[in-house]
């Protein structure tokens, strides 16, 4: 039986209490809209991109702790990276929330979202877990309509 | 408190009724699926505003059907389709019996509530609505009720209508009537609020349409398995449900309209069984209710219906209602005592659903929780956006009650409510 502390973990309760980058991007260049039509959660991510690399994220909306969560873990983990390395990190990212083994060594390049490894137990919260990073997706593609999990 | 059950001194109340005409624990045995371990644990089943779970007697009546009787109906001269068509029409007289129809051929068989409606839209709406024409509806509506309106408005440029609701989920009578005049063509409203549980006082609204000649018709998709109907008494022109709310299988409905109303509409679908003579130049449609049952209908289904309709009125409509009436009462009382709690339609009319907020935990997160416990809750809009535009939320919990859930269920929802509020904590 899955554990409720797996995938509630204090680190996950906590960011989705106090999410980090959770504001309008006045910089952002770009933007997109998330939304899971099942559950209603909403999330816009705004993204100040500088050539190939995120300069600055943030991200704003509603949602269930899983998404909420993993939205801020999100833009904390992606910032300053290029969009090569952001697209792999959503990559390992779905790899570990679907219970697909990861990569020899991507475990420490997931650093703190190692924590949503318990969400693999919980298949209907996998698009929770990865709402934020389907809209950063699309952002990140210069896409403007609203990306769905459904 | 607010019920009925809770006003009465404890002799006189009606939940003594139960005693002699309603023993829960023997009602349980009927339905195999409750005797399931889900992770573990024992199912606590309250989803059944979604569907409900189905007595071993609707199980064995389609089983029966497909190991003994299958055949079609309406054609053969054989004595499988005669058997069969006789079975059939005769789930048909069941729920005519059930809803008090005038006559079996004012029933239609359909898919489901949903298929009931469109139907209406698509065929008397299509045939009475012209541009700047309306359609009133209520801000309870499950999209089921609000979409095939939608569509049918924008063909014919009318106005979709929307009558107002209270901070308690109450409908505004007054505003309803107010939005009633010589530009309204047909009202829609449900009877019970499936997000809500609101029930609506309908025999009064369709009094009040019928002062400008507009039909009514009722979702009844959520009254149906709390409270009897009475289709005559309510004078409504259409009444629709779907069949696995109520006990029966999925994909099998009732379309009840009066038979004045379906006598001029035209065809919904085309197709065998609805026709009485076919030639290329013109076809003559079949009498009612057959113009409306163009190809094989689900022979099954309304089968199964009718074990359902059979069991549901061995029980007693008047047994049911009480016992889920107390259930209500207790499962109110208890859970809005939780703190954080916040109930979303306290009506003081109401049936099967408890709604509810707790604290700034989303109701998604509720679900999960709960559902390690081996409680069965929706969690979600509930197809009623509107209604959660309403109160400006996006989603609810909705614990929704039947006939087999006890108290002792109630008490397990409440003890997960609470182990929610320790994991969030």
């Amino acid at each position: 039986m899955p554990d409720l502390r797996e995938l509630y973990q204090e680190v996950i309760l906590e960011h989705s209490k106090a999410p980090r980058n959770y504001r309008e991007l006045a910089t952002a260049n770009h933007r997109a809209e998330g939304y899971n039509p099942l559950c209603g959660d909403h999330f816009t991510v705004y993204l100040d991109l500088e050539g190939d690399s995120i300069r600055d994220i943030s991200f704003q909306g509603s949602g269930c702790a899983i998404s909420q969560a993993s939205a801020s873990l999100m833009t904390q983990s992606v910032k300053g990276k290029t969009r090569a390395e952001a697209a792999r990190l959503f990559d390992q990212f779905h790899k570990l929330v679907t219970g697909q083994s990861p990569a020899n060594g991507s475990r420490a390049e997931l650093g703190k979202l190692a924590v949503f490894s318990g969400v693999s137990e919980f298949p209907v919260r996998v698009k929770c877990a990865t709402l934020a990073w389907h809209a950063l997706h699309a952002a990140m593609q210069g896409k403007q309509e609203t990306v769905s999990t459904e | 408190m607010t019920t009925a059950a809770k006003r009465l001194p404890r002799e006189s109340r009606p939940a003594d009724v139960r005693g002699a005409g309603f023993d829960v624990e023997k009602v349980r045995r009927d339905f195999p699926i409750l005797r399931r371990k889900i992770r573990g644990r024992a199912l606590v089943y309250l989803d059944n505003a979604a569907t409900s779970q189905k007595p071993q007697v609707v199980i064995d009546a389609m089983r029966r059907y497909y190991e003994r009787d299958n055949a079609n109906i309406h054609r053969g001269v054989h004595f499988l389709s005669e058997h069969a068509t006789e079975e059939f029409e005769g789930a048909r007289r069941k729920m005519q019996s059930f809803l008090n129809a005038a006559d079996a051929s004012e029933i239609i068989f359909v898919r489901g509530a949903t298929e009931a409606i469109n139907l209406v839209a698509q065929t008397y709406g299509r045939a009475h609505i012209r541009a700047g024409d309306e359609v009133l509806i209520t801000a309870m509506e499950h999209h089921s009720n609000i979409v095939p309106w939608q569509i049918l408005c924008e063909e014919k440029s009318a106005r979709l209508r929307v009558a107002p609701i209270s901070d308690s989920g109450e409908l505004l009578l007054k505003e309803f009537e107010n939005l009633l005049g010589p530009q309204t063509r047909i009202v829609a409203l449900a009877h019970v609020s499936n997000a809500l549980g609101s029930i609506n006082p309908v025999q009064r609204l369709i009094a009040a349409a019928h002062r400008w000649n507009i039909p009514v018709l009722v979702d009844g998709a959520q009254a149906v398995p709390h409270l009897k109907v009475d289709v005559q008494a309510l004078d409504c022109d259409f009444y629709v449900f779907s069949g696995h709310k109520v006990y029966g299988p999925t994909g099998i409905g009732v379309l009840y309209g009066k038979s004045a109303l379906l006598d001029v509409m035209p065809p919904y679908q085309g197709g065998g069984d609805m026709i009485s003579s076919v030639t290329f130049e013109k076809t003559i449609y079949n009498k009612l209710p057959y113009k409306f049952e163009a190809g094989t209908p689900h022979v099954a289904g309304a089968i199964g219906l009718g074990a359902a309709i059979e069991y549901v009125n061995g029980l007693g409509m008047d047994n049911i209602a009480v016992h889920e009436h107390e259930l209500l009462a207790y499962a109110s009382e208890t859970v809005s005592a939780i703190p954080g709690i916040r109930l979303i339609g306290t009506a003081k009319e109401k049936a099967g659903v408890l709604s509810f907020l707790l604290d700034s935990i989303h109701p998604h997160d509720i679900g999960t929780i709960l559902d390690q416990e081996g409680i069965a809750i929706r969690t979600g809009h509930h197809c009623a956006q509107p209604v959660m535009q309403r109160f400006g939320i996006a989603a609810t919990a909705r614990a929704s009650f039947a006939l087999y859930n006890t108290r002792e269920e109630v008490d397990a929802l409440v003890e997960g409510i609470e182990k929610v509020r320790e994991v969030f904590a």
